[in-house]
């Protein structure tokens, strides 16, 4: 909401010591928030006034080009009271006129200063101006690059132009929050000021009303819940090529709204400075009884905005007896719209619902200056005056007569009073309010109050819809007194438990990920089965079954994702064609489950919902475990000096999972798997205590490619839900055997295709409790093991925790974890 | 070498004659001098005082002495293999000193070369920020709540005050989800979160929500689909806007430094009864809005105060939504943009980087901010 200045204080008597800073200070600190001030002109500095074009000289010059030589009567401006010289290249004047001349010494926006300088063959002592060079938008007085004419008898040759220009004048812009939407008016603006600096208020509504004889047009409301006022004015004779008076216009351009015609003008300066939209139909076009009733559905209307729409019985409509002429409240319909021919106007001051103003605005997508009051809440009162007002500037503007009869159907319903404590304000603020205070600040914000002992019977002003709460009324109270004045309290609260266990361990988690080298990343949920497809997942992947966005951003990534891999390939994308080439990134967020188990309730909210209710809402939501996703690419180890890097590998992506595992006291188990996006051949299988939790590995050579990504990229991805609830929370202290270790090294050769693994844990079993670690040290295949096979060599530390072993106890330890590898998986030592 | 002398003549003995012990003595000395370096020297030992050495050969003949010019003879040859061998032992010390000497200085190496050989990690921003926030609460004895991102339409609007038809859900452009009559919206807010925990805890509840919320907003340099807020629910007996403004102080000192403070504008929100819109105090300029070069403050654009989010009392509506006594608890909430504190607590202006995922943005902040 726009306001200038001049038109608050029309309202409010405010000193005139107040600046507009310190009005605007107090009024942001009453609720009404400044967004910002504009000063029209601002930059304008030196002479600057009314000049009369007395004489002016077309003058061809060579380069085709028409200037004019000018005399400009500028009174004592110029200290001499001489016609000022001036050459000027426009031509949208004429002796005779008043015009905006600059004198030398002035400096225009831009920083253009003003100087007397020979060009044309003149000394040219100042400028004729243009809004463009004032710096005018195309909304300026005047056709933008042409001379800004005033109109005759504006001033006196000589003055300082500067207030016909409406460059005294300051705009400010305020914040409306929803629950104030009387501010959404000069008259709530300046209430809030004369609160502010205890000011004498001139409400606009206030005025001297013809008695509503129901006399007027004839007006059927059918829904009084819907419309519970109708106020129907006429008038006759009005001249539609009636100018709108400047300061009409100037106001309602301040207001940051756009002058149309005198008719159109006047409703809206009505309801800016009322806050009650009001509508304006062309009578002559309005059949018969004007009605308000709900939609049918199948009706249609053309709105003034040319849209043709279909109603339903949702909508509030106006009628008459061609059909509907309006979407009530919201916007007025094309076929009774006021046009250039409108001699005779009905003006229409309806107060409506305000649920039904905003879900009708909602499900046309209109959003209107009247809807937005009407949707918040207008003042009901105001439907007579501020039909008055509309009819007073339309006869001393237009020219029109007011019809007699006043057409006001229902009435304002009564507020209800709200009881209160009186001291609730001082307990909700912490401030020492006494109860004489509350009850004076309260009266002041427009409540009447009753006080029955230490109880308030408040009864809110009409232009309070927001107010129905015993607290409500406490910030009311709160804020007169003044946010700034509420002290400052450290509460105590009872001993905290800290950090849970599973937000510790995700900590871990990231800081693990951190130390191995990876680079965490968020990106948004939101994929699209494009995505999927270029993962290379199989049609009936579980992660195709996706959780569908009803309004997308982008309709190419309506779903919510299901794995964070399409993600952290895309930035692992974004860092390639940024010339990184070697990088890990990983990301931990939740994952959603396609749906849960049906719909989620909409609960009471008057009581706690049952534990029975909350639980059917629980399980209405999707399953979403967090999971954890990573992606490598590039060298793992760089290329430097000290020679060659390494290149990522499958290996990476399961180490950085075991590196987290570990974190968490877990052990990783790997077997071989085959899974997009991963290379069908180097795709692992992640366990933990015999569940699987993930996979990882090198990617699929297309999906490198998809992706934009250097071949032998690397990924895993793991619900690290599933880690989390198994980590070992309470680790045993290790205890150590200080006897002396007995090392053994085997070579055993199976076939190619037997998982390391498998021959480990045959090792493992077979060596018995005097095995302290096995570790494989080797892979080879070649000649010597011949085409199929594949060698392993294992290295087994072997200790007892009492004893040094004795002669032999290796060795056979050894052969026992041989013979059980041999058995189980055909090794044969080397 | 001579044979058992029986029949003794001193005379036939001469290796054991005063003057030729001294020779041997010399000379051997004279070698361990001269040896330039620790091959040098073992040779030197070997020549001098091995097996077959003067001095050694000389003192397997002291028993060819008749026993009367033995001890002569010994002591003699004692006190020159002692003298040798300590010339060695010095030599020896000297020597290899000299040797380690040499031996670091031909291993010097050009310790300004590079040593990244493996890639440096780092956590992102935005989680170290929520983890620094968390932390200054805990340390207060609150503690951390959360929720899921894909959310019941009833916690994220009915439960904290915003209705059906309440014109602040159109302030906040939710994503929905299908079939649109299940319910289910991705959360606009952590507000949710804090319903969940009154409608499963007992007061007293001092907790804070950081979280991912979603909004219809198209991604640009001060928008984002998905942003982050941490948001602060007290619920306890006597609980005022005093304590609020006690808190969030609190916060804004620790997270900004010391003395900065907030101050409170008359706001709206559903959820809350008063509302106020909570500003804190410049970090940079300190609320003089001017910066030290005379212009005005960048982070504040001259201002002096930030916008930092919206708090107030919360509205007993919710209270009485979440089984939660209005009559004998009242309680406070703030929220505020983590991405936003960071923007603006890290200098940053655009905040896009936060999600487009280039290495470089998250690896400059490390594991800790």
């Amino acid at each position: 909401m726009k306001a200038p200045v001049s038109w608050i204080r029309e309202h409010v008597d405010l000193p005139a010591e107040v600046g507009t800073e310190e009005l605007t200070d107090r009024l942001t600190m009453l609720g009404l928030k400044l967004e910002a001030i504009e000063r029209p002109g601002e930059e304008i500095t030196g002479p600057l006034v009314v000049g009369r074009v007395l004489t002016m000289e077309p003058e061809p010059q060579k380069n085709g080009k028409t200037i004019n030589w000018c005399t400009v009567d500028v009174g004592d401006a110029n200290g001499t009271g001489e016609p000022q010289g001036i050459v000027c290249g426009a031509h949208n004047f004429a002796p005779g006129d008043l015009v905006v001349t600059v004198l030398p010494g002035g400096v225009l926006p831009g920083g253009f200063a003003i100087s007397a300088r020979k060009t044309y063959g003149h000394v040219s002592a100042g400028m004729i101006c243009s809004a463009a060079e004032l710096g005018l938008g195309t909304d300026a007085q005047s056709d933008a690059g042409g001379i800004i004419v005033l109109p005759p008898g504006a001033g006196e040759p000589g003055q300082d132009v500067r207030p016909l220009l409406g460059f005294d004048e300051e705009i400010i812009e305020f914040e409306i929050n929803p629950d104030r939407a009387y501010a959404l008016s000069l008259r709530g603006i300046a209430r809030e000021a004369a609160l502010g600096f205890d000011a004498p208020f001139r409400d606009p509504v206030e005025r001297d009303l013809p008695p509503a004889d129901g006399a007027g047009h004839p007006v059927e409301v059918e829904d009084p819940e819907g419309c519970p006022v109708f106020v129907a004015r006429t008038v006759s004779g009005f001249d539609p090529t009636a100018e709108t008076p400047a300061f009409i216009a100037d106001r309602i351009r301040m207001a940051g709204m756009r002058p149309i015609s005198l008719a159109v003008d006047v409703t809206n300066y009505v309801m800016l400075e009322t806050g009650r939209p009001i509508h304006g139909y062309d009578l002559d076009k309005v059949q018969g009884t004007v009605r308000v009733r709900r939609a049918r559905d199948g009706e249609r209307l053309t709105t003034l905005d040319g849209t043709k729409r279909e109603l339903g019985p949702e909508d509030l409509v106006v009628t008459d007896d061609s059909g509907v002429i309006g979407l009530g409240g919201v916007m007025g319909g094309e076929a009774t719209e006021i046009s250039e021919s409108t001699t005779r106007v009905l003006v229409e001051a309806a107060h409506w619902e305000p649920v039904a103003m905003f879900r009708t605005g909602k499900r046309h997508k209109i959003s209107s200056e009247a809807g937005k009051r009407n949707e918040r809440g207008a003042d009901p009162t105001t439907c007579e005056p501020a039909a008055d007002r509309v009819v007073e500037l339309l006869t001393t503007y237009g020219g029109a007569t007011a019809e007699p009869g006043v057409t006001v159907v229902g009435a304002p319903r009564p507020r209800e009073a709200v009881h209160l404590d009186a001291g609730l304000a001082r307990r909700v603020s912490g401030m020492p309010i006494d109860d004489e205070t509350a009850i004076a600040h309260l009266r002041a914000v427009g409540c009447d109050v009753v006080v029955e002992g230490e109880r308030l019977q408040v009864t809110p002003p009409p232009w309070r819809p927001d107010l129905t709460d015993p607290q409500d009324f406490s910030e009311e109270v709160v804020r007169v007194v003044g946010y700034d004045k509420v002290p400052s309290v450290l509460p105590t609260p009872p001993s905290g438990r800290g950090l849970t266990r599973e937000q510790r361990l995700r900590r871990r988690v990231g800081r693990t990920m951190a130390g191995q080298g990876f680079v965490e990343v968020l990106t948004f949920p939101f994929i699209g089965t494009g995505d999927l497809d270029l993962l290379g997942l199989g049609a009936d992947d579980d992660r195709r079954s996706l959780l569908r966005l009803s309004n997308p951003l982008s309709a190419e990534a309506p779903y919510m994702t299901s794995t964070l891999l399409p993600g952290l390939l895309r930035a692992a994308e974004r860092n390639v064609g940024h010339g990184t080439t070697s990088f890990a990134v990983f990301e931990s967020a939740p994952v959603t489950a396609p749906h849960g188990s049906g719909p989620a309730p909409i609960l009471p909210v008057d009581r706690r919902p049952t534990d029975a209710e909350l639980e059917e809402l629980e399980k209405a939501l999707p399953a979403q475990p967090v999971h954890l996703g990573l992606v490598a690419v590039g060298e793992a180890d760089s290329s430097g000096w000290w020679g060659t890097g390494r290149h990522v590998d499958w290996s990476d992506a399961v180490e950085a999972v075991r590196g987290v595992s570990d974190a968490l006291g877990l052990e990783l188990q790997t077997r071989a798997a085959a899974l997009a996006p991963w290379h069908p051949g180097r795709c692992a299988e992640l366990l933990v205590e015999g569940v699987v939790v993930g996979h990882a590995g090198e990617l699929h050579p297309r999906v490198c490619t998809a992706f934009g990504l250097p071949p032998r990229s690397v990924a895993a991805e793991v619900d690290l839900d599933l880690l989390l609830e198994r980590a070992v929370d309470l680790r045993p202290a290790p205890v150590f055997s200080t006897y002396p270790v007995a090392k053994e090294d085997v070579a055993l050769v199976v076939d190619a295709d037997v998982p390391a693994a498998s021959v480990e844990a045959a090792l493992r079993e077979g060596a018995g409790e005097l095995l302290e670690s096995v570790r494989l040290f080797d892979v080879y295949t070649g000649d010597q093991v011949g085409e199929g096979r594949k060698s392993l060599a294992f290295a087994l530390r072997l200790r007892a925790h009492d004893r040094t072993l004795v002669e032999g106890e290796a060795a056979a330890a050894r052969d026992a974890a041989v013979a059980l590898a041999a058995e189980r998986t055909g090794a044969t030592q080397r | 070498m001579s044979g058992p002398n029986t029949d003794y003549d001193p005379v036939e003995v001469t290796p054991l004659q005063a003057e030729e012990v001294e020779a041997a003595r010399d000379a051997a000395i004279a070698a361990i001098e001269q040896a330039g370096d620790l091959e040098a020297l073992k040779q030197a030992r070997l020549d001098h005082a091995g097996d077959r050495s003067p001095l050694a050969l000389a003192n397997r003949e002291i028993g060819a002495l008749p026993p009367q010019a033995r001890k002569d003879a010994g002591q003699r040859i004692g006190r020159a293999r002692k003298d040798v061998s300590e010339a060695l032992a010095a030599r020896q010390v000297v020597l290899e000193a000299e040797h380690e000497e040499r031996m670091l200085v031909e291993e010097t190496v050009d310790v300004t070369l590079p040593t990244d050989r493996r890639r440096a990690g780092g956590r992102h921003p935005v989680t170290l920020q929520s983890e620094l926030v968390a932390d200054l609460f805990v340390a207060m004895g609150w503690e951390v709540a959360e929720g899921p991102v894909v959310e019941a339409e009833w916690l994220n609007f009915d439960a904290l005050n915003l209705g059906p038809d309440h014109p602040a859900r159109t302030m906040q452009d939710t994503f929905w989800t299908e079939p649109a009559d299940h319910h289910v919206v991705l959360r606009t807010q952590t507000s949710p979160v804090q319903a969940r925990t009154m409608l499963t805890r007992k007061p007293p509840i001092y907790v804070v929500c950081p979280g991912r919320v979603f909004r219809t907003d198209e991604y640009d340099a001060t928008h984002s689909p998905m942003f982050h807020q941490v948001e602060g629910l007290v619920v306890d007996e006597g609980i005022t806007m005093a304590h609020l403004k006690g808190t969030l102080d609190h916060f804004a000192g620790q997270l900004f430094g010391d003395g900065i403070d907030t101050r409170f504008r008359p706001s709206y929100f559903p959820f809350t009864e008063p509302s106020a819109e909570v500003d804190v105090r410049c970090f940079v300029c300190r609320g003089v809005a001017v910066s030290s070069a005379g212009d005005a403050c960048r982070t504040c654009r001259g201002e002096g105060w930030i916008e930092w989010g919206g708090c107030g009392v919360v509205n007993p509506r919710v209270l009485t939504a979440c089984g939660v006594d209005p009559e004998v608890y009242t309680g406070f909430a703030f929220g505020m943009g983590i991405d936003r504190s960071f923007m603006f607590r890290h200098g940053l202006e655009d905040l896009r980087p936060l999600f487009e995922g280039d290495v470089r943005f998250s690896a400059a902040f490390g594991t800790e901010i």
